[in-house]
C-alpha cells in the first residue's frame, strides 16, 4: 500500500508540472492565476499523501483543511485585485 | 480492500491528468477554466474518497474523526470551487478580454 | 470599467436610496434565542470533530469559542427570524444532492473525453448563452449559478440580479439543456 501511494505521489508531482508551464507562460495573468489553482487543488492531495506515507495522517488533514481555504482566499483576493489592472488585455495582444 | 482503493486511486489520477492537459490544450482562458477547475474537483472527489477509506480500516474513533475530516475537504471544495472559478471569470469580463471562438462563427 | 461606471451601476440598482446611507432593513439588535441556540450547536459540532479530544480542559475551551462565536456572529449564519419549512428545504436539497452528483460525473467524462480527443479544436465551439431565469430567491439562484458552474462545460458568467443569467458553454452539447431541468428541481427544492 505505501508503494502505491509513493508511485501516486511521483506522478502527481510530474501532473503539477504541466500547470506550472501555464503559471510561468500564461499569455495574461489570469491564465497565471489559473495555473496556481490548479496547482493548489494537487497540492491538497499531496498533503493527504505524505500524511499516510509517513503514517500522520491526523496531522497533515488539519493542514490540508487550512491549505485548501489558504488557496481558496487567494484566488479570490488575486482575482478581485487584477480586475481593476488596466491593459491585462495588451499584454497577450503584444507576444 | 486494496484493490478497490487502488482503482478508485487511478480513477482520481486520469481526471487529475485530463485537467492538467486540459489547461494546456485548450486554446482560451475561459476555455481552459472548464478541465481547471471541475476535472481537479472530480479528481479530488475521487482520491480523498479513497484515502477516506483506507484512513477508517483498522475501526477506532480517531480514525473515523480522520476520514470524516479528508470528507469535509471534500466538501468544502465543491463550495468553494465554483466560487473560485465565477472570481476569475468575473476578473476576466471585467477587464475586457473577449472569448474564444471558432474562426466560422465569426464570418 | 472604472469607479465611474461601477456606481453607475450601483445607482441603477437602487434607484431612490443613496447607496451610501445604511438601509432600513438591517438587523435588528434584538437577541434571538433560536438562532443562537442553532449556531452554538453546529459551532460545536464542528469543535468536537476538529479537536477529538474529550477530557474537561478542552470541553471547556470549546464551550467558551463557541459561546462567543455564537454571540457575536448568529445573525450571519440565520439573517431573519427563521423561515417556516427550513428543515423540509434542506431535506428536499439532500435528495437533490444525487440527481447533481450524477449530472456532474456524466458531464465529466464528457469533458475529459474532449480533453483527450486529437482534434479538440474542431469539436469545441465556446459561446456565451444568455437566459432569463424564474427563480426569485437568493439561495435558490445562488444555488442554481453554482451547480451550471459545478456541471463541467458550463460556467455561470454573470448572474444577475434581475434573473439574467450569461453561461459560457465549451460546445453545442453542454449548453443545450440549460436552463432546462435542473431550474426545476431547484425551483421544486425552493418551493416556487
Amino acid at each position: 500500500m505505501n508503494d502505491i501511494f509513493l508511485y501516486t505521489g511521483i506522478i502527481l508531482g510530474f501532473l503539477m508540472l504541466l500547470p506550472t508551464y501555464r503559471a510561468l507562460f500564461g499569455p495574461t495573468v489570469l491564465d497565471r492565476l489559473v495555473g496556481v489553482n490548479a496547482i493548489g487543488s494537487k497540492t491538497i492531495v499531496m498533503l493527504i499523501l505524505i500524511g499516510l506515507i509517513y503514517k500522520r495522517v491526523d496531522m497533515f488533514v488539519d493542514i490540508a483543511l487550512a491549505y485548501a481555504m489558504l488557496n481558496f482566499i487567494a484566488v479570490l483576493a488575486a482575482s478581485r485585485y487584477f480586475q481593476k489592472q488596466k491593459g491585462l488585455y495588451d499584454e497577450g495582444q503584444e507576444k | 480492500m486494496t484493490i478497490i482503493i487502488t482503482i478508485i486511486l487511478l480513477c482520481g489520477l486520469v481526471f487529475f491528468t485530463g485537467g492538467s492537459i486540459g489547461i494546456i490544450r485548450f486554446p482560451d482562458f475561459y476555455s481552459r477554466l472548464h478541465p481547471a477547475g471541475k476535472l481537479d474537483s472530480a479528481g479530488l472527489l475521487f482520491s480523498m474518497s479513497a484515502f477516506a477509506l483506507y484512513t477508517v480500516q483498522p475501526f477506532s474513533l480517531s480514525a473515523l474523526f480522520t476520514s470524516v475530516k479528508i470528507i469535509l475537504i471534500v466538501v468544502f471544495v465543491f463550495i468553494t470551487s465554483p466560487t473560485a472559478i465565477h472570481a476569475i471569470v468575473d476578473a476576466g469580463v471585467r477587464a475586457g478580454l473577449k472569448p474564444w471562438e471558432k474562426e466560422s462563427n465569426l464570418k | 470599467m472604472d469607479a465611474a461606471s461601477n456606481s453607475n451601476s450601483v445607482k441603477n440598482i437602487r434607484s431612490d436610496k443613496n447607496p451610501y446611507q445604511p438601509s432600513e432593513n438591517r438587523p435588528t439588535k434584538k437577541f434571538a434565542p433560536v438562532p443562537f441556540l442553532l449556531t452554538f450547536i453546529i459551532m460545536a459540532c464542528f469543535w468536537l470533530l476538529f479537536s477529538g479530544r474529550f477530557d474537561l480542559f478542552h470541553l471547556s475551551l470549546g464551550a467558551a469559542s463557541c459561546l462567543i462565536v455564537s454571540a457575536l456572529s448568529s445573525r450571519l449564519l440565520f439573517p431573519e427570524a427563521l423561515p417556516p419549512g427550513l428543515f423540509k428545504c434542506w431535506f428536499k436539497f439532500a435528495l437533490y444532492l444525487p440527481w447533481l452528483f450524477y449530472q456532474i460525473f456524466l458531464a465529466n467524462l464528457h469533458v475529459l473525453y474532449l480533453t483527450f480527443h486529437p482534434r479538440m479544436m474542431d469539436l469545441i465551439n465556446p459561446k456565451i448563452i444568455k437566459f432569463d431565469s424564474r427563480l426569485k430567491g437568493d439561495v435558490s439562484r445562488t444555488t442554481f449559478a453554482n451547480s451550471i458552474t459545478l456541471t463541467p462545460g458550463t460556467i455561470t458568467v454573470y448572474a444577475g440580479i434581475m434573473g439574467t443569467f450569461a453561461v459560457h458553454c465549451i460546445d453545442d452539447k453542454s449548453g443545450q439543456s440549460l436552463p432546462g431541468e435542473m431550474e426545476k428541481k431547484i425551483a421544486k427544492v425552493f418551493d416556487e
